[in-house]
């Protein structure tokens, strides 16, 4: 028998291809959710091996906020076209102007959770009966009980008291018409594991993920990207600071973090050392113990 | 580097909850934040430092009520090895969600509260422990704090767990006495027992050798999906994607594939942008033959010299898992690996009581309850038994009425 080293990169990748291989040979309509953001891009990665040199047999879906950063639409509208697959796009906007959502007001709006509803709108509209997303468990305690396979009723709900046993690697695709599955590839990955597999693949990121200069305020003990969506007055003051970002939502509830990194090897030793958790940079999580939870059931990612 | 996946098995009162936050919080595994929200959370232990086990509770219910009611995984890591936890709840009413907890994990933590010893629970616990197969396990006996860092009450929980352990063919078992309140022996070794030789609980996970026992020789990949491009320069590629479940493929193997009898030989074997000469156990790959066989997902490729068993009937040992009960009268789907077809349990041999390990029969199975079956499918399953081969050796079994998972099998025997 020959000898072969398989370290913990390659037991991660080889778990989430074969999840990725379970959603293909399971579900009619599957889709792959893509924000634009490190974790699903390490989706495509993952897709990439799992199918090539065949099509990926799902298009990639982003539901666009309209408040995003310039530098992750430009970055995604790039990889589609150089990985060649098809990509449909949920609009916030739209969702606004059909009113099907109301815009919040106030200093603290954002539209993070009016995409809720644009995501179950296109995946009815799409008739989805499968969304892979990008989300880990080490991210929040909510999600480090959810399931690889996640069904969600036909108001998008999930519903933690109902989980069905998830056993050894089989995973249950079986839904009733109107379900859908949410499907998490990197469950058990976790922020570390991310960046490691980025660097040893050489993935390209959005730039925004690196140290560069923007102006900022100060929201809530966050650093914010100051921007035409976020609501300031006068007693937000800008300042000019080195920042990138580690995660990557809406402009409206994504903090920066004062960083010199601007090479990988640098954000892995930076978040090695971190004593900040990477969700501890989303606002959306800071409303109560129970916010992803509360959300979860609602339909969100 | 590699990944140790182990479970914890005890209840809230044996300080299982404590025994985790422990191990996450002295190896700088919790951040500042999290730290702050279990800071400004309204539990406390009684002398005012703070209750670990919040760490680990996620769901709005168990915070309510204190109690752990699913499986919750939490990951840590230390210079040599990256840990999956999956932290299960220990009342026998949550057996279903151990055994879920249990089936992905190498190694099994049990914990024996100093005060009460050998209990009924610990019994329960170490049968489905070796009902799983998990061959590697960690006797913690904890809340030594509470009992003077006694060496003899130790070593007479220690004697006593040996017994238990040889009757359940529990291989390789070892001793720990810990505080998970106090950090006794968890990450570094006491002082309070210095008459303890043995490792801290973090250096042994860290040193363990889980490939050493679990490794079977039976090369097998069930196909999970073809790849055929159909273009202009690929309009001849068919590339059969998998994961290596046991064994290895070799270029040139000589392979068969199941149900349908056909043989063939490994002509190529890809990964994304590489060619290899060899896949292995657990690796993600695509396999070419050299002949052109009618193959689609649900078929196992397996290696000619070493087949499976392949029956319709099959013996295997059933965990109830849903609330509505088994009926022996209706159809079931099984789901093996890549391959679901319709099964009926056509017997239920005995029901075991996993509180005494007495065998009863029994006509009915409900949530929780374990036993033998006799397991008729529509389509023979090209298995090998549990013992032999956990990832080839088990099924899950669906309810089309409902689609949810209501039952685990481990498969113990065919059935001629």
């Amino acid at each position: 028998m020959s000898e072969y080293n398989f370290d913990y990169l390659d037991e991660l990748e080889a778990e989430a291809i074969h999840i990725l291989r379970e959603v293909a040979g399971q579900f009619e309509k599957p889709a792959l959710l893509f924000s634009g953001g490190k974790d699903s891009i390490t989706l495509v990665r993952l897709a990439e091996k799992a199918f090539r040199p065949g099509k990926f047999p799902f298009p990639l879906v982003h539901i666009d906020t309209g408040h995003n950063f310039e530098e992750t639409i430009q970055y995604r509208d790039e990889m589609v076209s150089r990985i060649g697959e098809k990509l449909i796009i949920g609009s916030v906007q739209q969702s606004i102007d059909e009113g099907k959502v109301i815009e919040q007001t106030g200093k603290n709006a954002s539209r993070n959770a009016l995409q809720t509803v644009t995501l179950l709108d296109t995946i009815l509209e799409h008739k989805f009966d499968a969304c892979i997303g990008g989300a880990r468990r080490d991210e929040e305690k909510a999600r480090a009980k959810e399931r690889i396979f996640s069904v969600r009723d036909e108001f998008g709900q999930w519903d933690p008291k109902r989980q069905r046993p998830e056993l050894w690697n089989i995973y249950n695709g079986k839904i009733h018409k109107g379900e859908n599955v949410r499907v998490f590839p990197i469950s058990n990955w976790t922020e570390l594991d991310v960046w490691n597999y980025i660097r040893r693949e050489n993935i390209a990121l959005p730039s925004i993920y690196f140290a560069h200069q923007r102006d900022c305020i100060t929201r809530n003990g966050q650093l914010m990207a100051a921007s035409p969506f976020l609501n300031m007055d006068d007693e937000d003051v800008v300042t000019n600071k080195k920042v990138r970002f580690r995660t990557v939502g809406d402009m409206s509830c994504t903090a920066a973090v004062e960083s010199d990194a601007d090479l990988i090897d640098d954000i892995i030793q930076e978040i090695s050392e971190s004593k900040i958790s990477e969700r501890g940079a989303r606002l959306d999580d800071k409303v109560s113990e129970a916010a992803m939870e509360d959300r979860k059931k609602g339909g969100y990612f | 580097m590699n990944i140790l996946k182990f479970f914890t098995a005890g209840s809230v009162d044996d300080g299982k909850s404590t025994l985790i936050g422990r191990l996450l919080y002295d190896t700088d595994s919790i951040l500042a934040d999290q730290l702050e929200a279990l800071q400004n959370s309204n539990r406390k232990n009684d002398d005012g430092t703070i209750d670990l086990a919040i760490l680990t509770d996620g769901l709005r219910a168990e915070r309510e009520q204190g109690i752990t009611i699913d499986v919750a995984y939490k990951y840590f890591q230390t210079a040599k090895r990256k840990f999956i936890i999956a932290d299960t709840p220990g009342h026998i009413q949550y057996t279903r969600n151990m055994v879920t907890g249990a089936s992905t994990a190498n190694l099994a933590i049990i914990l024996v509260d100093a005060r009460n010893g050998v209990v009924e629970q610990t019994i329960r616990h170490s049968y489905l422990v070796s009902l799983l197969g998990i061959k590697h396990v960690v006797v913690a006996v904890n809340k030594m704090d509470m009992m003077d860092y006694s060496e003899t009450v130790f070593n007479s929980i220690k004697d006593k767990y040996k017994a238990l352990a040889q009757n359940l063919n529990l291989i390789d078992v070892n001793y720990i006495p810990v505080s998970a309140l106090k950090g006794d022996n968890i990450v570094q070794n006491s002082e309070r027992m210095d008459w303890y030789k043995g490792e801290s609980l973090l250096h042994f996970l860290e040193q363990v050798d889980t490939d050493n026992l679990d490794k079977s020789q039976l090369a097998r990949m069930p196909v999970q999906w073809v790849i055929r491009p159909q273009t202009d320069e690929l309009h001849d590629y068919r590339g059969y994607a998998g994961r290596v479940l046991s064994g290895t493929f070799n270029l040139n193997d000589k392979i068969t594939v199941l149900p349908s009898g056909a043989s063939s030989t490994v002509e190529k074997i890809e990964f994304f942008d590489q060619t290899l000469d060899a896949a292995h156990a657990g690796q993600s790959v695509i396999i070419h033959l050299k002949d052109d066989v009618d193959i689609s997902r649900g078929d196992t490729i397996v290696n000619a010299s070493a087949l499976p068993q392949e029956t319709k009937l099959i013996e295997a040992d059933l965990c109830w898992m849903d609330g509505r009960a088994l009926d022996t009268s209706i159809m079931y789907l099984i789901q093996h690996n890549s391959k679901t077809t319709k099964c009926k349990i056509s017997e239920i041999l005995h029901k075991v009581d996993i509180n005494t390990l007495e065998k009863h029969p029994a006509d009915e199975f409900k949530l929780n309850d374990i036993g033998r079956v006799i397991v008729k499918t529509a389509d023979a399953l090209a298995f090998d038994l549990y013992d032999d081969n956990r990832a080839n050796g088990s099924a899950i079994l669906i309810d089309s009425r409902t689609n949810l998972t209501v039952g685990a099998l481990m498969f113990r025997a065919s059935v001629e």
